[in-house]
């Protein structure tokens, strides 16, 4: 095993866990303020990258326009994701918020497989494919693009939450939902402003990992699962903890598709979720709750 | 308990007269797969619908009955009807081992955690080529016989298959109208006061995991041995979907809701012949609706909007 | 005797129990009283097994039983009902009892699906046991009805017949007057007297005065976490502490 094959399956992992720990943060935002886990986050990584390239092959948009516009829209379907099927559910026991929500993931699919077809897409990157030599191993330019927009998309996002009225109060819903309503804060809309964060910094990840990885309307579930593991092992934090986890998601993948095996590259991911949940469901670097037999 | 019998009763004879009705014609082949559906969708609503945990992993318990059942069979030359038996053994093993610390977990955390157990058995599905034959599948599986009567039509099938699952839905009805099926349900409704009257919640919610992934198993096996032909893409995690959405649509609890969802999802595609691409949009859609406008299943909805609708003609004259 | 030695209970700082004792005498009727947040309902949490405390002892007939989880104090005779009442709303009220019997049945998993004739048998007898429990608790009426619609007051007294099902040495009632007008607290009184007279020992958390004051035999008051004072309805009426935390309250 030589140094600079390690280095390279590092970098590329990397880059692939900032994907998976802008998902995970997507997860953690709306478990935080509502509770759920949200089944179709992964449609809406789809729908960044899918939307993006109906921006740029069919209105003929240029890629600066078609990425906003991509991330506008699919926003728009997160809000009516948590407006025509979050808000109105009369008996939101967990079960029946597993249920809608893989419904939903399944229709958004669905719906992208009718309006695009099943083929695979690519996006082209954002400037250019010449390789870039690190020591002794290459990575694209699109990977310094991810790993460039996901530290800014963390950072506006830990701006958000800290100091913004907004962002403390929807942190407040997370520490307690009751007592954030008895002070004013208006628990509902929190809700869906945390289907609009999520939803955003999906399809910002679906965005920016498409020239690397290729696009379809089914991307979503691996994308989705892989971003949710990097929550749990975040200990669903929307800050940090995910973005570690994220990364060492990324990292771990890569390193065992390279030297173990290709084909069990996406067990690993379900391997450490199993494991976690199992052993630590606080989350990797989370304190134990109080016990309660 | 009499009214049960009456309603198992007149539920085997529509299954044993349903063949006079199709005349053997290609929806036989379509009524085995709702048969094999049933049992799939009554072991995971023993699970979901009684005890109110979710699983979204039972594909995989489906596909490892019918793996076993194949590869067993087919490489090996062992009796099918004896491999049945030990393989919903075996796998009713492996799920009371891994239902321990599974069900441990609440809620949302319990659905991820059985959907990564899901992929996980249809990763390796795919990667023992060896064993499975990979993506490409295993063939050659046999029919099941007794004595000179082999299993290799479509009728046949049909009455080899429905009189599993008929046993399968006697059980459960049997088992959900007990003492066990109480302490289920009393699980679903306030756990903490069930294990206060002394229900030990976490052993009966292993066993019934355990009892759904034999159920599970035993269908897997069937399955393998009318296809005579297995691949990975059966026992995907779209598949567990197509499952939950079976309960959910039936309704939760409800032992003959099953069959209905089981029914209704099988024969769906069947409709939409030509349109084959719908029908993914259209469990979406379905999964929704349920949950949001029929939360109890088409079991207790239909009724329910029946007499909503008779209430706004007015009362009948000669009620 | 079910004796409660030095419980102390911490979450994540907060002290909400300090070093806790007290014994509630077999046979007779124990009050817990406090104003809120003096720590009843963790105190029960605790005896019950839902919450497993910090340190010290709980024992019943001599025997240690911290830390053992609710199932298996419902089978040493250990049950208790909830402030909230926590019904199984699904079922019908005699279902819900029938549950009750759960420990004094054994039909598993099998049996049960394959309707052996012993499971028939065992059946029969706790549909008739559970009958005799909704009569004692005057709801025989009610043995059909689904639980979840039950009116509250009846809903509070299938819960005590389902607690009683159990077949308990002694049974904790977590505010079992909460909800209930006045007619339906002197029934309520009644019938906790006659639960005492069966020979099992009553322990309850009670914000009703009145009724704690007439059907106690001892009381036990906390404050803050820490037990105040203990002994009869009288004694307790006249200790000039008692007085002062719940005039301190307001």
């Amino acid at each position: 095993m030589q140094f600079d094959q390690l280095l390279q399956y590092t970098l590329s992992g990397l880059a692939t866990g900032a994907i998976y720990a802008l998902i995970g943060i997507g997860f953690s935002i709306i478990y935080n303020s509502t509770g759920i886990i949200n089944f179709a986050q992964g449609e809406f990584v789809m729908l960044g990258g899918m939307l993006t390239l109906f921006f740029l092959e069919l209105l003929k948009l240029p890629l600066w326009a078609a990425i906003p516009c991509s991330v506008l829209a699919s926003t728009l379907g997160g809000v009516l994701f948590e407006r025509l099927a979050i808000r109105p559910l009369r008996q939101p026991t967990p079960i029946n918020l597993v249920i809608i929500t893989i419904g939903a993931s399944i229709l958004i699919r669905g719906l992208a497989m009718l309006l695009w077809g099943k083929d695979t897409h690519s996006l082209p990157p954002f400037s250019g494919d010449e390789p870039i030599a690190i020591g002794g191993a290459t990575i694209l330019p699109q990977h310094l693009w991810i790993l460039g927009i996901t530290v800014v998309v963390i950072v506006a996002n830990k701006f958000f939450f800290y100091h913004t009225i907004s962002g403390k109060a929807m942190r407040a819903c997370a520490y307690n939902r009751r007592a954030a309503g008895l002070v004013g804060i208006d628990v509902r809309r929190m809700v869906l402003f945390s289907f609009i964060i999520s939803s955003a910094m999906g399809s910002v990840a679906g965005i920016i990992v498409a020239p690397l990885t290729m696009t379809a309307y089914d991307v979503g579930i691996m994308l989705g699962l892989k971003g949710f593991c990097a929550a749990i092992i975040g200990g669903m934090s929307s800050g940090l903890a995910t973005v570690v986890g994220g990364l060492i998601l990324g990292v771990l993948e890569s390193l065992g598709a390279g030297l173990i095996s290709s084909g069990y590259k996406d067990a690993i991911a379900f391997i450490i979720l199993l494991l976690i949940l199992f052993i630590r469901p606080q989350g990797l670097f989370g304190k134990a709750d109080t016990e309660r037999v | 308990m009499k009214r049960e019998l009456l309603k198992f009763l007149a539920f085997s004879a529509l299954v044993l007269l349903a063949p006079l009705l199709f005349k053997g014609g290609y929806l036989m082949n379509v009524l085995v797969f709702v048969g094999i559906n049933t049992m799939l969708a009554i072991g995971l609503n023993l699970l979901l619908g009684y005890a109110g945990q979710i699983s979204l992993g039972h594909a995989g318990f489906f596909g490892l009955g019918a793996y076993l059942s194949g590869i067993l069979t087919a490489s090996y030359g062992l009796d099918p009807w004896l491999v049945m038996p030990l393989a919903a053994i075996a796998v009713g093993c492996l799920a009371f081992l891994i239902g321990f610390p599974i069900l441990k977990l609440r809620g949302h955390y319990l659905a991820m955690a059985t959907l990564g157990l899901g992929i996980i058995i249809y990763i390796v599905f795919n990667e023992t080529v060896e064993l499975t034959g990979g993506p490409s599948g295993l063939s050659g599986i046999p029919n099941l016989s007794i004595g000179a009567t082999t299993f290799d039509t479509d009728i046949r099938n049909y009455y080899l298959i429905w009189t599993f699952t008929l046993v399968i839905v006697l059980l459960a009805v049997n088992l959900t109208n007990s003492r066990v099926g109480r302490a289920l349900k009393a699980i679903h409704d306030s756990e903490v006061a069930a294990r206060v009257m002394g229900v030990n919640a976490r052993l009966l919610k292993v066993q019934v995991f355990a009892l759904s992934a034999v159920i599970s198993s035993l269908a897997g096996s069937l399955y393998a041995h009318t296809m005579t032909f297995v691949s990975p893409a059966s026992f995907g995690f779209n598949f567990s979907i197509e499952l939950l959405t079976m309960v959910v649509i039936g309704g939760l609890g409800s032992i003959y809701g099953s069959f209905l969802g089981a029914a209704l999802l099988t024969l769906l595609p069947e409709l939409l012949r030509g349109a084959q691409d719908y029908d993914i949009v259209i469990y979406g859609a379905l999964l929704m609706a349920m949950v949001m406008f029929m939360p109890g299943g088409l079991v207790r909805g239909v009724p329910e909007l029946v007499r909503k609708v008779t209430r706004m003609k007015g009362r009948p004259d000669h009620a | 005797m079910l004796e409660v030695s030095a419980i102390t209970q911490v979450f994540g700082g907060v002290t909400a129990l300090d070093d806790v004792s007290f014994c509630a005498a077999k046979g007779a009727i124990t009050g817990v009283i406090g104003p809120n947040g003096a720590g009843k309902t963790t105190l029960f949490n605790i005896i019950t097994g839902i919450y497993r405390q910090t340190s010290g002892r709980v024992t019943l007939e001599g025997k240690d039983i911290s830390g053992l989880p609710p199932e298996r104090l419902a089978r040493r005779g250990l049950v208790r009902t909830f402030q909230n009442i926590e019904l199984f709303g699904g079922m019908s009220v005699l279902e819900n009892v029938m549950v009750g019997l759960h420990t004094k049945s054994s039909s598993g998993v099998l049996s049960c699906a394959l309707k052996m004739p012993w499971s028939i048998a065992e059946e029969r007898r706790i549909r008739t046991e559970a009958m005799k429990w909704l009569e004692f608790t005057a709801i025989a009426d009610l043995a059909d009805v689904t639980a979840g619609n039950l009116p509250f007051g009846k809903g509070r007294l299938l819960e005590i017949a389902r607690a009683l099902a159990v077949g308990p040495a002694i049974i904790l009632m977590d505010e079992p007057a909460a909800g209930l007008n006045s007619r339906e607290t002197l029934a309520l009184a009644r019938l906790i007297q006659a639960i005492r007279e069966m020979g099992i020992t009553v322990v309850l958390v009670e914000h009703d005065m009145e009724l704690v004051m007439d059907i106690c035999d001892r009381i036990v008051v906390l404050n803050l976490g820490k037990k105040l004072a203990e002994g009869t309805p009288r004694e307790i009426q006249e200790n000039p502490e008692v007085i002062a935390a719940y005039l301190g309250e307001g």
